[in-house]
């Protein structure tokens, strides 16, 4: 019992310093972009280096992803003599759900690590207190831009995945399930709305802040040597993966919501 | 001036200062001797206000730094060099970029000028040419030397170094200690350094403190601490496995 109380309190603790490090990081974006001393080229690099670090394995994902997608619906479909409706139930899954939830995955795997080390690593060689005594916030400096390089991408990753699992699903409809490559698309135009697409949109991005943030977190908290980074990393990792599905389901409900109440 | 007073600090239960008071003058050259582990980079982490006391105060010109917001820190860190131990020089930079970090950041000097005073920095530090290549390709005394061109890029007043010669071999010791004192001559900076390095201690310094149990147990010259009937100062400066420090 009082494993499990330490536990809570460890929890609670950490998000409160997540949320502390959020405001700050809002608190710096606003400062810079107020005084015109936003990084731009810093965002830049790191947003490169996050959509190149992902983009193979988005692809992957997103291909595999769609392909399975049609393969496990496309049969029962025409079965009940419902296959014009394959594209249409593949592509709001994917824009819906799929999309964001996995590419986030792949992004938190890949890149919430990297930041996880390579902050982790800069607080146990000093560098943080290096950036600090030439005058540097150490949160201006690594966190804003790799928090916004992670929203952007998310956004942006996912809009690929949703593109490539198209394609690997349509390409399983046509050349397995027997349908025409028309039929898929106009099931898609028919069944899918700006909101679906939108929606899944906003999730990733959201997800892509709290990848970054757990991220950048687990690094400043790197305690002790090669151990702790390894640590910072994992952890990294593995908290992101839960926040992602936990925030997942309220996300859903609220844009549910909004789109019952104001969009239909 | 810099005047440090009643310093207390703790980690958990573990006391690591135990009011800690010191002073040093304008352009001089201050070493703070003391056993492994006994708090000597904490108190230059004071200093320059990377950690907070639990009491007491540090005084730089007469205001006290502990008490400074973010924004009248970082002024004073621009007027504040320091080279750490493990020289920190960021991995993913190369050397121009290490060493032009403050000056892209705080002024508003032109590409050129920048690269004039990185390369007139490195060439102070004994690393001309070496302005492209990654930390990863320099050996320890050059990561040193260039964490040292980066400490004094803003051409600060007071210069903060942290075991500037541990892992160093004895010519690149001398080479750093040289370098120390020739800044010392040519841009008149308040230097205080931290070491357990005697040779290199008694070659760069005014004065000498000897930080011991969480305190300044002695200071003075290099003839004082050498004929300090204290026999904390002599076990020390013998460097003898047996006496007062080990006792305690």
């Amino acid at each position: 019992m009082n494993l499990l109380r330490s536990y809570a309190g460890e929890f609670i603790d950490s998000i409160g310093r997540m949320s502390v490090l959020f405001m700050q990081t809002l608190y710096w974006t606003f400062h810079n972009l107020k005084s015109g001393k936003f990084d731009f080229k810093n965002l830049i690099e790191q947003m490169s280096r996050i959509g190149v670090d992902s983009l193979l394995m988005v692809v992957i994902t997103g291909i595999s992803t769609g392909a399975v997608l049609v393969v496990q619906i496309g049969y029962q479909f025409a079965q009940m003599g419902a296959q014009s409706y394959v594209g249409g139930v593949v592509s709001l899954a994917m824009a819906r759900e799929l999309a964001p939830i996995l590419t986030a995955i792949v992004v938190a795997g890949r890149v919430g690590s990297s930041i996880a080390a390579e902050i982790g690593t800069m607080k146990i060689t000093e560098q943080i207190d290096a950036l600090e005594t030439l005058a540097t916030n150490p949160v201006d400096y690594l966190v804003v831009p790799r928090f916004w390089g992670c929203t952007i991408m998310l956004f942006m990753l996912t809009v690929f995945t949703n593109v490539v699992g198209m394609i690997g699903g349509s390409i399983v409809a046509v050349y397995q399930i027997g349908l025409t490559f028309t039929s898929f698309v106009d099931s898609i135009l028919y069944m899918l709305l700006i909101q679906d697409l939108m929606g899944g949109l906003i999730k990733a991005s959201i997800f892509g802040a709290i990848i970054s943030i757990i991220g950048c977190y687990k690094g400043f908290s790197t305690v002790g040597g090669a151990e702790g980074v390894g640590k910072s990393t994992t952890d990294a990792v593995v908290v992101s993966i839960m926040m992602i599905l936990a925030v997942n389901y309220f996300l859903t409900v609220g844009i549910n919501n909004f789109n019952v109440a104001y969009l239909q | 001036m810099i005047i440090v007073s009643n310093l207390h600090k703790s980690f958990g239960p573990k006391p690591v200062l135990k009011g800690v008071n010191l002073k040093i003058y304008d352009g001089e050259s201050l070493v703070i001797l003391g056993p492994s582990g006994c708090g000597k980079s904490v108190l230059l982490k004071h200093i320059i206000g990377l950690m907070k006391p639990d009491s007491g105060q540090v005084i730089i010109d007469g205001e006290d730094v502990t008490t400074f917001d973010q924004k009248k820190m970082d002024a004073l860190r621009m007027r504040m060099g320091m080279l750490f131990q493990s020289a920190a020089l960021f991995d993913s930079l190369n050397v121009e970029e290490n060493v032009a970090f403050g000056l892209r950041r705080h002024t508003r000097l032109s590409n050129r000028a920048i690269h004039h005073i990185v390369s007139e920095k490195l060439e102070m530090v004994g690393l001309p040419g070496t302005n492209y290549l990654m930390p990863s390709e320099l050996s320890g005394g050059m990561r040193k030397r260039v964490g040292l061109a980066r400490a004094i890029a803003m051409e600060p007043e007071i210069i903060l170094y942290d075991e500037p010669t541990t892992g160093l071999d004895p010519i690149m010791t001398s080479a750093i200690d040289e370098l120390h004192l020739s800044l010392k001559e040519r841009l008149g900076v308040t230097s205080i350094v931290v070491t357990h390095d005697m040779n290199s201690a008694f070659r760069v310094c005014d004065r000498v403190a000897l930080h011991f149990g969480g305190q300044i147990v002695e200071i003075g010259t290099r003839e004082d601490m050498i004929n300090s009937p204290n026999p904390m100062v002599q076990q020390f400066i013998r460097g003898e496995a047996q006496g007062p420090m080990t006792q305690l």
